[in-house]
């Protein structure tokens, strides 16, 4: 389904990253993964490999532009310019606000958002002269909803979503759609950290009474990614068990 | 080898769909070819592309017509 295509899937080294690179390569695409190690880059080459998808792992820093233009030129070097673009590196460094420390606040903010200006950017004049192209950014529900000791990774990936909308109009008339996933609660080394009792209410607040796996985050990135998805820009696709009903 | 000025309308015409006939040298892209911001953005860096050269921001808003973009290559052209 996405044969010929080339995608790029930033934070592919576990968690929902990794789900995403692997369904997107198992349709059939060219997926680099990137991750911040070195041990990291060659864990998601390795999976790519052992189960004969196409693609390999890099080292990528999202924070830093010089590692994205290097990144990037590898990648184009060894593949081509990317045609499908997951912006799913994140981080969170949650605190109450009233105890947010600068540093928590800015690498939140540059890891999570502004990655997503460098990235994006390095990537359109491929995109925008092939007439076609995918960026699709994995945001959170929290953006939607708020998050006590999260006003940092919220105000992140609420500004995500209006970057993607405002981005979507820029480059519609390209062939070239920009969309967000926002996840719920999935079951994670991120969620993994939660004390049980936070667990709990969580799952009581969740319709579908579970969290939600690596994977259904994947398939819905993938959906947006094949030409099923053509038509959609500028949205944001919540996949979140019912717990946030935009 | 063609002339700086033919590669450069041939981008023109390439990039913004429009006929030879239109680009004439006064010719503003915006105006006249009916290049909205984001070809702008485009052509210029067809430009780049073609001619193997890079062109600032500051330099690329100040590039508005046919003539504008020849001269612009013939000034930086190695």
């Amino acid at each position: 389904m996405l044969k010929g295509e080339i995608a790029l899937v930033t934070g592919a080294s576990r968690g929902i990253g990794r789900a995403i690179a692997m369904l997107l390569a198992e349709q059939g695409a060219t997926v680099v993964g990137t991750a911040t190690t070195e041990s990291g880059a060659a864990g998601i080459g390795q999976a790519l490999t052992e189960v004969g998808h196409q693609g390999m792992g890099l080292v990528l820093n999202v924070s830093d532009q010089a590692s994205v233009d290097a990144a990037l030129a590898q990648m184009t070097e060894a593949f081509g310019a990317p045609s499908i673009l997951v912006n799913n590196a994140g981080i969170t460094r949650d605190n109450l606000l009233m105890r947010m420390k600068d540093d928590e606040w800015d690498s939140v903010i540059d890891t999570n958002l502004t990655s997503l200006y460098r990235l994006s950017k390095a990537c359109l004049r491929a995109m925008t002269k092939a007439r076609k192209g995918r960026i699709i950014n994995i945001a959170s529900v929290v953006g939607a909803m708020g998050n006590a000791g999260q006003t940092n990774y919220a105000a992140a990936k609420a500004g995500m979503m209006g970057f993607t909308k405002s981005l979507a109009r820029e480059v519609g008339s390209r062939g070239v759609t920009v969309n967000c996933v926002a996840p719920g609660f999935i079951d994670t080394d991120m969620t993994r950290s939660l004390p049980d009792a936070h667990r709990e209410s969580l799952l009581s607040a969740i319709p579908l009474a579970r969290l939600g796996q690596p994977e259904e985050i994947a398939s819905a990135v993938a959906f947006l990614a094949s030409p099923g998805g053509a038509y959609i820009t500028g949205e944001t696709l919540h996949v979140n068990g019912g717990m946030h009903m935009a | 080898m063609s002339s700086v000025e033919d590669r450069v309308r041939k981008i023109v015409v390439e990039q913004l769909g429009v006929k030879e006939e239109e680009v004439n040298a006064e010719a503003s892209f915006v105006d006249d070819l009916g290049a909205d911001s984001l070809d702008t953005v485009e052509l210029v860096m067809a430009l780049e592309e073609e001619f193997e050269t890079e062109i600032p921001d500051e330099d690329a808003e100040k590039i508005t017509t046919v003539q504008q973009a020849i001269d612009y290559i013939n000034a930086h052209q190695a």
